[in-house]
């Protein structure tokens, strides 16, 4: 009886705050809402080290964990905001030079985490939300890589908002592979283009981020999104990443809505140049 | 169910400029915290900001807002005060080339004008010169993307060139160097900045050639026009302090 009684709180709590959540996005809304918000997850492991989780050599992920829930958290406000695209930076090429294990054990948590967000309580089901993966795929464990595919191949046609987890990936790397392809399908006496290399990279289709977060008060791209960024709000909040919540996101659209005509402007002076 | 919606749209109006209002505030309050900051720095009370350590700034770029780098006296104050701090390069960015087309400008006003060494106008070429024992560089939005697709090409070209390679009947395959190669070939090979201030509305770096923006520390400065060298000098001093993983 107790439980029942719980958990019927827990859910009239839920429904409170859902629709508390509904009229903040609704005064939101009266400006404009970005389509598109990306996220450098930083600081997962100075917040296990403050709050001392239990960080050993058996389970060196424990902040990464955390940094998940916080993760869907945020996706879910986003997309109830009205965010089409979110893109998060899991797991650049430059973190292969970490320790193995802690290496090891991301990939693990990567491919248990994938597999999690394809079940049907998940907020990407909740929402019919698609799921890319973006980067050198082949640097991945073969686990993890298969599994990868298998989200993307399972969610292709859902109509719903997108989620792009970048992984073994940065922006150079990125550079490289539409290079490749560019001259890879290169015609005869045609010079390749900008548009061409916008049509071969990993986020072509998707549009440009209207925000770019990097928390824990970082003020680096670190080699993420540095050809789609050009007239992105950078934003580099001081909370760690597992500390960002909703006022947080709430904050950052509120900055953004205030500097969102300038950017609108240069943006269409460089559009109509081109 | 209309009547609702008719008091609670300007309700939510309301509250949304509220919203907007504690934003300001809390510019307001930071930008004063931000003054008082920058007093006790030009005081010289503190001796930390006396000598700062520039050892790993290298290259340092100003990214500016072209309505703001129109402003030629300013763009050279702050030339003069990043050379009297002792910064060896610097990379100056505007997204329309204004700077570019103004470099004649710098190199009349600067204390002897033949310690300055220009090269012609070139709107898709960066533009190189010394001043005051300091390298400018002057580039804007067509030595990015545009300088890439260059690149692409010329790697393009030398593979076309070399078909008859085995390796290449494999299929075009470059690395991050073969790029950096590229980019040099074709006249576009600038360093990357240690870090990037920007001078404008927002923290936006509006383009600036993303090959060379890895791991650049950017810090966004406001407008031009309140620019303060005591600004400046707290950053060069926050960024002397700064450590970087690089992923690991």
């Amino acid at each position: 009886m107790e439980k029942n009684d719980k958990s019927m709180i827990t859910k009239a709590i839920g429904h409170v705050s859902f629709v508390m959540r509904k009229c903040l996005f609704g005064i939101l809304s009266i400006g404009p809402v970005p389509a598109h918000i990306a996220f450098i997850m930083d600081g997962n492991r100075r917040y296990a080290k403050r709050h001392a989780l239990h960080q050993d050599s058996t389970n060196p992920g424990s902040g990464h964990r955390v940094g998940f829930k916080c993760l869907i958290s945020t996706l879910q406000y986003c997309y109830e905001m009205g965010v089409k695209y979110v893109t998060v930076y899991a797991f650049s090429i430059d973190n292969f030079k970490r320790d193995p294990q802690e290496v090891q054990s991301l990939m693990d948590l990567m491919k248990e985490k994938i597999d999690e967000l394809l079940t049907e309580d998940s907020v990407l089901k909740k929402f019919d939300a698609r799921i890319n993966f973006w980067g050198d795929l082949q640097l991945l464990s073969e686990p993890v890589r298969l599994t990868a595919k298998k989200a993307m191949d399972m969610t292709v046609h859902n109509k719903g908002p997108v989620l792009s987890v970048c992984v073994a990936y940065t922006s150079t790397n990125e550079i490289t592979h539409a290079i490749e392809a560019s001259v890879r399908e290169k015609q005869e006496n045609a010079p390749i283009e900008v548009s061409d290399l916008d049509r071969n990279m990993y986020t072509a289709g998707c549009l440009e981020p209207d925000i770019i977060i990097r928390t824990s008060g970082e003020t680096r791209l670190s080699n993420f999104l540095l050809w789609q960024s050009d007239f992105a709000h950078l934003q580099n909040p001081n909370p760690l990443w597992p500390e960002f919540s909703l006022r947080h996101l709430v904050w950052a659209v509120l900055e953004y809505q205030n500097v969102h005509g300038y950017l609108k402007k240069r943006k269409g002076e460089i559009e109509k140049n081109k | 169910m209309i009547e609702a919606s008719v008091i609670a749209s300007p309700i939510l109006g309301v509250v949304f400029c509220l919203l907007h209002v504690i934003v300001s505030l809390v510019h307001t309050w930071s930008h004063l915290v931000h003054q008082i900051q920058c007093l006790i720095i030009s005081s010289g009370l503190l001796s930390k900001y006396q000598n700062i350590n520039l050892n790993r700034l290298r290259h340092l770029a100003v990214v500016i807002d072209s309505e703001d780098a129109k402003n030629k006296s300013k763009v050279h104050q702050l030339l003069c005060w990043l050379s009297d701090i002792g910064v060896k390069y610097v990379i100056l960015y505007d997204i329309e080339g204004v700077m570019k087309k103004s470099d004649k400008a710098y190199e009349k006003s600067s204390a002897n004008p033949s310690e300055t060494k220009c090269m012609d106008f070139a709107p898709n070429m960066p533009l190189i010169f010394d001043m005051f024992g300091m390298t400018v560089e002057i580039i804007s939005y067509t030595d990015g993307k545009e300088a890439v697709a260059k690149g692409a090409n010329y790697l393009c070209s030398n593979y076309l060139k070399n078909q008859d390679d085995t390796l290449n009947k494999l299929g075009p395959k470059f690395t991050e160097p073969d790029i950096s190669s590229a980019l040099k070939a074709v006249g576009h090979d600038g360093p990357e900045p240690d870090l990037l201030l920007v001078y404008g509305p927002a923290r936006c770096h509006l383009g600036f050639p993303a090959w060379r923006l890895r791991y650049t520390e950017i810090v966004h400065m406001g407008p031009l026009t309140s620019m303060k060298l005591s600004a400046v000098v707290k950053v060069l001093y926050d960024f002397s302090k700064k450590h970087q993983n690089y992923g690991k």
